[in-house]
């Protein structure tokens, strides 16, 4: 069998694989806070639990109602952002003027409700979701076995964060949001309703992290908790890279992952805790981040 | 974030009313065992000193710790595991909580400061939950189980902790330590030059404080307090486990000192026995606690920023404002 | 000259935060009309345009435009009443390119100038379209900010200071755009330092003094009153 430093390839491969996988979580995920936080100046540590959402409601439709995967990718994203939607309007959109901590705040207490009430219905327990039929079964690579729902994991994350990356540098929407990111009030003098623009932008990035979520049932288990334990290895790739460029917190994203995956490979014990301990050398090395402006 | 404390000090007639007010709360304190369980009242005690402890950092530094439990949870695993393993006497037991507080809170600090605002937030939250994986990884804490059967033992040989009442009175005694330990920081000169840095860091810089060795200081401070919390709370319930270090548990500080009133000296001790009282209350129902948690969070965010007490300062200072 | 304002202040009273900066500012500008207002720094200028777009939130008095009361309306519905602001800062976006910044504030009425004409009108813009916008010089940054407003369709513009720290050739650059544009009929109202400048194009000019309009005289009369003003703004 061939080894590299004494590891078995596939062994090694795989742990690559998992890395990749979760890296495209890390990376959609963080898509999703920087767009949010450039804009509306807040960290939404709801962000987890909206992904959390995102899973549930693939694994409700699917189970109540019978709708399967495919249409949740589309539904669940917009049942998300419809409430992201009406989080902003309702409660979000009085904070503006105050402390950006509160804004945290609002957002972490809305997540323990969504965590909270969904623990209480379902309990704490993982529930299986299983993947389309379509997606189903591996192929050989030649130089190891890939589950093909793990390859569409990859594939759809990448498309998923180009596509966003498009959106917000070549088209005419992506202008306002850049522009309001550096000076809203100007950009509303103009005449563009900046105030929609910030419920939009929301309730896109909620629905951005469904669309993660509902991409993530089929591989861990749909938990009430799923989301928060994410969340905050979410927040410190986020301190990594820096929130001031898109690119930088995809990129970042699926770099961590991958070596979070390496990790485990040749020192397994410390998998658990190698994004904080990069978060921590950023910190004293780069304390911007690598993609970061010091604000 | 803050409501200005100074404020009772410019005031003579409301300070001797707030003397009057501090001695008849102690009073309060000493004769409350007889009326409710103690436990109850230990359980509070403790987690207003910790609440305290992180107001320290939020209300009069203005940053926004969201990895306070690392330091309460650290020092409950030193503590038990001194008391229990080495088999130290209690006290010496709880200081060495509070001096591996402390030392975490000097490292995480150091990390911490480079960033400002909701980046602290994030990488105190971060750092801390590092640190709860350490604790669920490292067998000196005992994985799920925790510390378990921890021994109240004999304070300085002499008292018994295992009577209650004693115990409560020693409890007592360290919650009002830390409480004018604080009490005295912030009146310090170097008390107040955080509310300075606070106020306006750039000026601060300008006058050519090294803020970041100040913000480092009270980081330390408020992490030794919240040691000294978590420690006392590890010898009163026996037990150390990582409920104490997760990130729950950062929340839950914050939300004491949220209701009860960021910035206020006694608003952290009014949300504490609100909140614990609360948990204690739905325990006996299955009404889920962090869905409330969650609803307290929401409505003190939107309806009232200052908390409890800070809006009854507010309210008394406008009423004497108007009246004058 | 009997004909009612376009752009109607009455009373105008303004707060940054507790501070009271504008008080009871009377203004009127007439369709097609130009006029610039003067003043020491400090004196206000800025503030009343700041304040007639509603970027300035705390305000009291009457704002009006075509009769039509702005002072309610929410800050982007003031843009699209029909108004254009050029701000001192110039408010050049980095994160866009210039063709991005150039169409960036949305159309807010028919016959604004289409982008080749505003190309045609300023070809060091076409040239560098796909450079940064904040990557223009000072000169061509300030062409951008007037550029970006002709193209809405807006009928009346704020500008504010257009020639500050700018070259002389450009000053006269931008003084033959000012004219271009009053020919199309556009109503301008101008914050201006510069006398010389202002003269080629204003009709009447306001003078403000510690948030207050003191004086106000027709275009002509600048040269005449010109030992008054230097008093006034101490120049």
């Amino acid at each position: 069998m061939n080894t590299i430093f004494g590891i078995p390839t596939p062994a090694l491969y795989g742990q690559i694989l998992i890395g990749l996988i979760n890296g495209s979580f890390y990376a959609m995920l963080s898509l999703g806070l920087a767009v949010i936080f450039g804009l509306l100046r807040v960290i939404n540590f709801a962000h987890g639990a909206q992904y959390m959402l995102g899973a549930f409601a693939a694994y409700l439709l699917l189970n109540w109602l019978g709708i399967n995967y495919w249409l949740a990718l589309v539904l669940a994203p917009l049942a998300v952002g419809v409430v992201a939607v009406i989080i902003e309007r309702t409660m979000l959109s009085r904070l503006y003027g105050v402390d950006h901590l509160y804004g945290l705040l609002l957002t972490f207490g809305l997540a323990l409700i969504l965590e909270g009430a969904f623990r209480y219905w379902f309990g704490a327990a993982g529930q299986p979701y299983a993947a389309p039929a379509q997606l189903t079964g591996a192929v050989n690579l030649g130089f190891m076995f890939m589950p093909v729902y793990r390859g569409w994991v990859v594939i759809a994350s990448l498309v998923i964060c180009i596509g966003t990356w498009l959106l917000i540098e070549k088209t005419r929407l992506g202008a306002y949001l850049r522009a309001a990111t550096e000076n809203a009030t100007l950009v509303q003098a103009f005449g563009v309703n900046v105030p929609l623009l910030l419920t939009l932008t929301y309730g896109l990035g909620a629905a951005l992290a469904a669309l993660a979520g509902v991409l993530a049932a089929p591989i861990y288990q749909v938990s009430p908790l799923m989301g928060t334990n994410l969340i905050i290895i979410v927040f410190a790739v986020v301190v990594v890279g820096g929130m001031g460029s898109i690119l930088g917190a995809i990129v970042t994203g699926y770099v961590l992952g991958v070596l979070e995956g390496l990790t485990k490979v040749f020192y397994p014990e410390a998998s658990s805790i190698v994004i904080f301990v990069i978060m921590a050398i950023v910190l004293l090395v780069r304390p911007a981040g690598l993609f970061g402006r010091e604000e | 974030m803050a409501v200005g404390t100074e404020y009772l000090a410019e005031q003579p007639k409301l300070r001797t009313s707030a003397i009057v007010l501090g001695a008849v709360a102690i009073a309060a304190l000493l004769v409350a065992p007889f009326f409710f369980y103690p436990v109850l009242l230990m359980s509070i005690l403790c987690f207003a000193l910790f609440a305290c402890a992180f107001n320290l950092l939020i209300g009069y530094v203005g940053l926004l710790s969201f990895g306070h439990a690392a330091f309460f949870g650290g020092a409950a695993y030193f503590t038990a595991h001194a008391a229990k393993v080495w088999g130290w006497e209690p006290l010496a037991a709880i200081l060495l909580g509070v001096v591996g507080a402390a030392a975490m809170g000097l490292v995480m600090g150091f990390l911490a400061i480079r960033r400002q605002g909701i980046y602290f937030a994030m990488i105190t939250l971060a750092l801390s939950q590092m640190f709860a994986f350490i604790c669920l990884q490292v067998p000196f804490t005992h994985g799920e189980d925790g510390i378990q059967g921890v021994p109240r033992g004999h304070l300085l040989g002499i008292l018994d902790l295992n009577q209650p009442l004693t115990m409560y009175y020693v409890t007592l005694a360290i919650f009002l330590f830390g409480f004018f330990a604080i009490w005295r920081i912030v009146h310090s000169p170097f008390g107040n030059i955080l509310k300075a840095i606070r106020e306006n860091e750039r000026r601060a810089i300008s006058l050519g404080y090294r803020v970041d060795r100040y913000k480092l200081g009270a980081f330390v401070m408020s992490a030794a307090l919240a040691g000294l919390a978590g420690g006392t709370k590890a010898i009163v319930f026996q037990f150390a486990t990582l409920t104490d270090v997760a990130w729950q548990m950062s929340g839950e500080v914050i939300l004491m000192t949220l209701l009860g009133g960021i910035g206020t000296l006694i608003g952290p001790v009014v949300g504490a026995g609100l909140v614990i009282a609360l948990q204690k209350y739905l325990a006996a129902s299955d009404f889920p606690v962090t869905v409330l948690i969650g609803i307290i969070f929401v409505i003190c965010v939107l309806l009232f920023r200052r908390g409890i007490v800070g809006e009854i300062l507010e309210f008394t200072k406008r009423r004497s404002k108007s009246a004058a | 000259m009997s004909s009612a304002p376009l752009l109607e202040v009455r009373g105008l009273n303004a707060w940054y935060g507790e501070s009271h900066v504008l008080h009871g500012v009377d203004l009127d500008i007439r369709e097609g009309e130009t006029v610039t207002l003067l003043g020491r720094n400090g004196a206000g200028k800025t503030t009343t345009l700041r304040a007639i777009m509603g970027i300035l939130r705390r305000r009291e008095g009457v704002i009006r435009l075509r009769g039509k009361d702005l002072l309610s309306l929410p800050l982007h519905k003031v843009a699209q009443a029909g108004i254009g602001y050029v701000p001192e800062e110039r408010g050049i976006f980095a994160s866009l390119n210039v063709s991005e910044n150039l169409t960036l504030p949305p159309t807010v009425s028919d016959g604004g100038m289409s982008v080749e004409e505003i190309y045609t009108l300023f070809p060091n813009l076409h040239e560098r379209r796909s450079s940064q916008g904040t990557k223009l010089s000072g000169g061509e940054q300030q062409m951008l900010a007037i550029a970006r407003v002709l193209r809405t369709g807006a009928k009346v513009i704020l500008l504010d200071e257009p020639t500050e720290g700018l070259a002389p050739v450009i000053v006269q650059r931008i003084g033959d755009v000012l004219v271009a544009l009053k020919k199309r009929g556009m109503t301008i109202l101008l914050v201006e330092q510069n006398f010389r400048f202002a003269k080629k194009v204003a009709d009447r000019f306001y003078l403000m003094e510690d948030g207050r309009m003191v004086n106000s005289f027709p275009g002509h009369e600048l040269d005449a009153r010109m030992d008054e003003l230097h008093e006034v703004l101490g120049v």
